[in-house]
């Protein structure tokens, strides 16, 4: 039988393990210590000791675009990502970035121009809500690094130092998926689970390698049922919903205390909770039942934060005029229901509703498998709406999972959507996207080809897999 | 309806005959049989005294027999889903409501699904709605590498959802099963065949009948029989034994082949060794579970007549039991003869079995991909797991003789945006409400000018 792993618990799992977590907060203790000593100017006085400060850019993204070839995609139906929708589309990349939109008019001389009639163009699709790396393949508990459930509130504690980059699930994303940027979050455990990262979904050897430039960071919360289970089951706060609010609403006065006091020294819990004070860093809120977003949404206005996106949201349908209201996005899956007691009221049509009242929409996979699948999802979530009326055409739905991902973990300025300028983050498609039967054909990131179905040397395989049966297989 | 139709005359099916079966006719459909075969066109299904009298091209609608015009849409037989926990749990993390695993039990073996079904499961109703007519349903390994007695049932809404109590056995022998029985493979493996031969002596000397004979007439206070393997005489056993006496009954029909064996293994090796469990026991019915690296071993799968049910999608190395697992895993072992349903946990949730199935026709366009013809995707969650299940010819197929499930799609029932319209089961067309369809009503709009929501409905 296989064993699903989602980050959500699931009946008779083995809940959170500790053990490797326990020794991952080791080492991460012990980096905290270090400090990069900064000049002494003064002879008389002792050397000074200082680290770098958030400003300076520690773990700093050494990505850069691989090299690209100056490529037209011809005669293929565009869905833009930002509503549009072209037949007989062309698309000029160039330079790593997207050149030109447009119709058959558009000249390509220069370009290497790949016939792509009958095919669909579509922006690289995004997943604003991943483990991979923090819980990699294999799934052994050597490797369970996305919860630091030692303490309901570890804003502290950065998703980064916890991604290996050799997670094989990458590449499936790539490959059957298209993926070409992802959100990597600690996980629900906590009230307060640290921040995440944005990810260019590029293989490298470092997570540095893979980090998304310029992105900004994002702080994961969660509400309901897993932090009041996780602590309640050891005998402290939280261990009910109220606690959860409890604990949150003293945490972040502790923050505003904090960012008021002129004499205040380090503290990176608080630095992260300044971040958030300051909307410079985007709160991505796992919660599920309709009532507790809304207290979650009013938490926000006593504190003075905002919250970007609720994460899971099986409940958004019910109170979509409220998220609209307050610029909430809803970041969901399209069917997954009744695993656990808040996910009881789950329906197909929840995107569909929100997107009928006017809310944001974004589908997200929380899953090693359907990050492969994102496309797919899409569709059964606008298929649930046309059956009860709510007509979204195709280049909207494509949106869900490109321009509102990006907006959400603000990145829509680089990519998002096949715009001039923009990064060339682009998938060509075999088929209608929306359709079961497509898979991506050639994946381009930042104008650098990273995959592509015809040319097995364009299929990333990760250190893991090599030497191992199958390695390069067709995943 | 061999088995069916045999059994008709005892209380068990008694209430699997439906009460209201209906005679009709479907035409003008794109007909997918279910059988492996493309889709046809125009085609038409009649559907008599709760059975397929009759289905294909060019077919006559009986007079007398209602016709449905499914103006070209698409109809099928009821999807067959293995292996599922439905009408096990309402909700997975409420313990109380979920009957998965029973890892404080006394027993193992003889732990049996049958009387614990909820029929009124919101996910046997969900799942209706989803074209899922029959499934095999079972508690899981956790105290024990046995599962437990799974059973088969119908989705339908007669309140009655056994088809056929004690189906199959489940044991895990790979690293979940290892971990279970002791801490390594080698601990599961001699937990199976102590356990086997046990139940081989303990069931010649409690002179337990087979499974074939007729049941006793000593009822239950319900529609099931009693387990004949329950009436044995021997109720004083050795203490050198590690299974209870009711475990070691529960097993008497697997070593003899009476009751098929699901086998939960991954690893190419473990597939191996299970296989090699029939020179021991000869009688053995196997069916091999997950086998994520089947495909390296697809040839020794076929040479042993053994069927899979596979995982559609796993590709990923989640375990060190399927470091060579792909999507191309079902095509593979396909193409090397193995007989192979797709797995209802390939998805989310069953429901997504068709899901599954379409991404592996898309493989077919995959270069170095092994993928599925549509015939072969549908059958793999239609006809072959309904004959791995013990129903060939009588489920999850449209054809003269086999049971009238049938479902009428608003689309290619492999697309994800598809879903059904009507469901037949036996003949009978269900209701295809439920918790989901009702919050969907309620919420079409947010206007609670007038009352709360709380009165909309």
């Amino acid at each position: 039988m296989r064993k699903r792993r989602t980050f959500e618990p699931q009946a008779g799992g083995p809940g959170l393990t500790l053990a490797g977590i326990l020794t991952a907060s080791f080492a991460l203790a012990a980096c905290t210590t270090t400090g990069t000593s900064a000049s002494a100017s003064d002879e008389d006085e002792a050397p000074r000791y200082a680290a770098m400060t958030e400003d300076e850019g520690p773990f700093a993204s050494t990505y850069r675009a691989y090299p690209g070839v100056a490529t037209a995609l011809v005669g293929a139906t565009v869905y833009d990502g930002a509503g549009g929708m072209i037949e007989g589309g062309t698309v000029l990349l160039r330079d790593g970035q997207i050149v030109a939109v447009g119709g058959s008019e558009l000249a390509t001389d220069g370009y290497q121009v790949i016939d792509a009639a009958g095919k669909y163009v579509t922006p690289g699709i995004i997943d604003i809500h991943s483990h991979l790396g923090d819980y990699p393949s294999p799934g052994v508990d050597a490797h369970a690094d996305g919860n630091e459930a030692t303490s309901p509130t570890t804003p502290e504690v950065w998703a980064e130092h916890s991604v290996w980059p050799q997670d094989p699930g990458f590449s499936r994303a790539l490959a059957n998926g298209g993926v070409t940027a992802l959100q990597i979050l600690p996980g629900s455990a906590n009230l307060m689970g640290g921040r995440s990262v944005t990810l260019k979904n590029v293989p490298a050897r470092t997570v540095q390698g893979m980090k998304f430039p310029d992105a900004p960071y994002g702080f994961k919360m969660a509400c309901g049922e897993n932090p009041k289970r996780v602590y309640g089951n050891r005998g402290r706060m939280p261990s009910t919903r109220m606690g959860n609010f409890a604990l949150n609403r003293k945490t972040w006065m502790e923050a505003i205390d904090y960012a008021n006091d002129e004499d205040r020294g380090r503290d990176l819990g608080k630095e992260t909770l300044v971040g958030v004070l300051d909307g410079e860093i985007l709160v991505h809120n796992h919660c599920y039942r309709a009532d507790e977003m809304a207290l979650v949404m009013d938490m926000a206005k006593e504190i003075g934060y905002r919250v970007t996106a609720f994460h899971h949201a099986v409940e958004a349908y019910k109170i979509g005029d409220l998220l609209r209201e307050n610029g909430v996005c809803s970041a969901i899956w399209a069917d997954w229901y009744g695993f656990k007691m808040e996910a009881y009221d789950g329906i197909l049509e929840n995107a569909a509703l929100l997107q009928q009242a006017g809310a944001c929409v974004v589908i997200h996979s929380d899953s090693q498998d359907d990050i492969q699948r994102l496309n797919q999802e899409a569709a059964k979530a606008q298929a649930a709406g046309r059956r009860m009326g709510i007509d979204l055409p195709d280049e909207q739905v494509i949106g869900w999972i490109t321009l509102n991902a990006a907006r959400a973990m603000g990145i829509d300025e680089m990519t998002g959507s096949l715009e001039p300028g923009k990064m060339a983050d682009v998938v060509l498609w075999n088929g209608d996207p929306l359709s079961v039967y497509s898979r991506p054909e050639r994946v381009w990131i930042d104008g650098a080809l990273m995959y592509g179905a015809n040319d097995p040397r364009r299929r990333p395989v990760s250190d893991f897999e090599l030497g191992q049966p199958g390695e390069g297989d067709m995943k | 309806m061999k088995r069916l139709l045999a059994l008709a005359t005892t209380a068990l099916t008694l209430a699997a005959i439906p009460a209201h079966a209906q005679d009709f006719a479907i035409t003008n459909a794109t007909l997918a049989l279910g059988d492996g075969s493309e889709p046809i066109e125009d085609g038409t299904v009649v559907v008599r005294g709760g059975e397929v009298v009759a289905a294909g091209s060019g077919i006559a609608v009986p007079a007398g027999v209602e016709a449905i015009d499914a103006g070209d849409g698409w109809v099928t037989p009821g999807l067959f889903a293995t292996v599922t926990t439905l009408g096990l749990w309402d909700v997975s993390a409420v313990s109380e409501s979920n009957d998965i695993r029973a890892g404080d039990a006394p027993f193992s073996a003889a732990l049996d699904a049958a009387p614990v079904v909820n029929p009124n499961s919101q996910h046997i109703l969900i799942h209706r709605a989803a074209g899922i007519t029959r499934a095999a349903t079972t508690t899981m390994p956790s105290g024990s590498i046995f599962a437990g007695q799974g059973a088969i049932i119908d989705l339908d809404a007669d309140g009655d959802p056994i088809v056929e109590p004690r189906a199959f056995q489940m044991v895990a022998l790979g690293e979940g099963g290892g971990r279970i029985a002791g801490g390594s493979r080698a601990a599961a493996h001699a937990l199976l065949r102590n356990a086997l031969r046990e139940a081989d002596s303990y069931g010649d000397a409690a002179q337990i009948p087979g499974m074939s004979a007729e049941a006793r007439s000593t009822r239950t206070g319900d529609d099931l029989p009693i387990d004949p393997r329950l009436s044995g005489r021997d109720t004083d056993r050795a203490g050198d034994v590690l299974l209870t006496r009711f475990d070691a009954a529960a097993l008497v029909p697997v070593v003899r082949g009476e009751q098929k064996l699901y086998i939960a293994v991954e690893r190419a090796s473990d597939i191996r060794s299970a296989l090699a469990l029939k020179g021991e026991f000869p009688a053995l019915d196997m069916v091999l579970v997950g086998a994520s690296e089947g495909w390296l071993v697809a040839n020794e799968i076929a040479a042993a007549g053994v069927p899979v049910i596979a995982d559609a999608l796993n590709d990923l190395p989640d375990s060190f039991e399927q470091l060579a697992a792909t999507q191309s895993n079902v095509g593979r072992m396909m193409r090397a003869g193995v007989q192979v349903a797709i797995s209802a946990s390939s998805g989310q949730n069953p429901r997504n079995m068709p899901q599954a199935a379409g991404n592996l026709v898309a493989l077919s366009n995959v270069p170095g991909a092994a993928g599925l013809s549509w015939g072969q995707a549908f059958a793999a969650i239609s006809s072959i797991p309904a004959a791995i299940s013990g129903y060939a010819g009588e489920a999850g197929v449209l054809a003269a003789g086999a049971t009238g499930d049938v479902v009428i799609w608003d689309g290619d029932p492999l697309e994800v945006g598809s879903v059904p319209v009507r469901v037949f089961i036996g003949g009978v067309e269900q209701p295809l409400d439920n918790h989901q369809s009702r919050l969907k009503e309620r919420y079409r709009d947010l206007d609670e000018s007038d009352l709360p929501k709380a009165y909309d409905r």
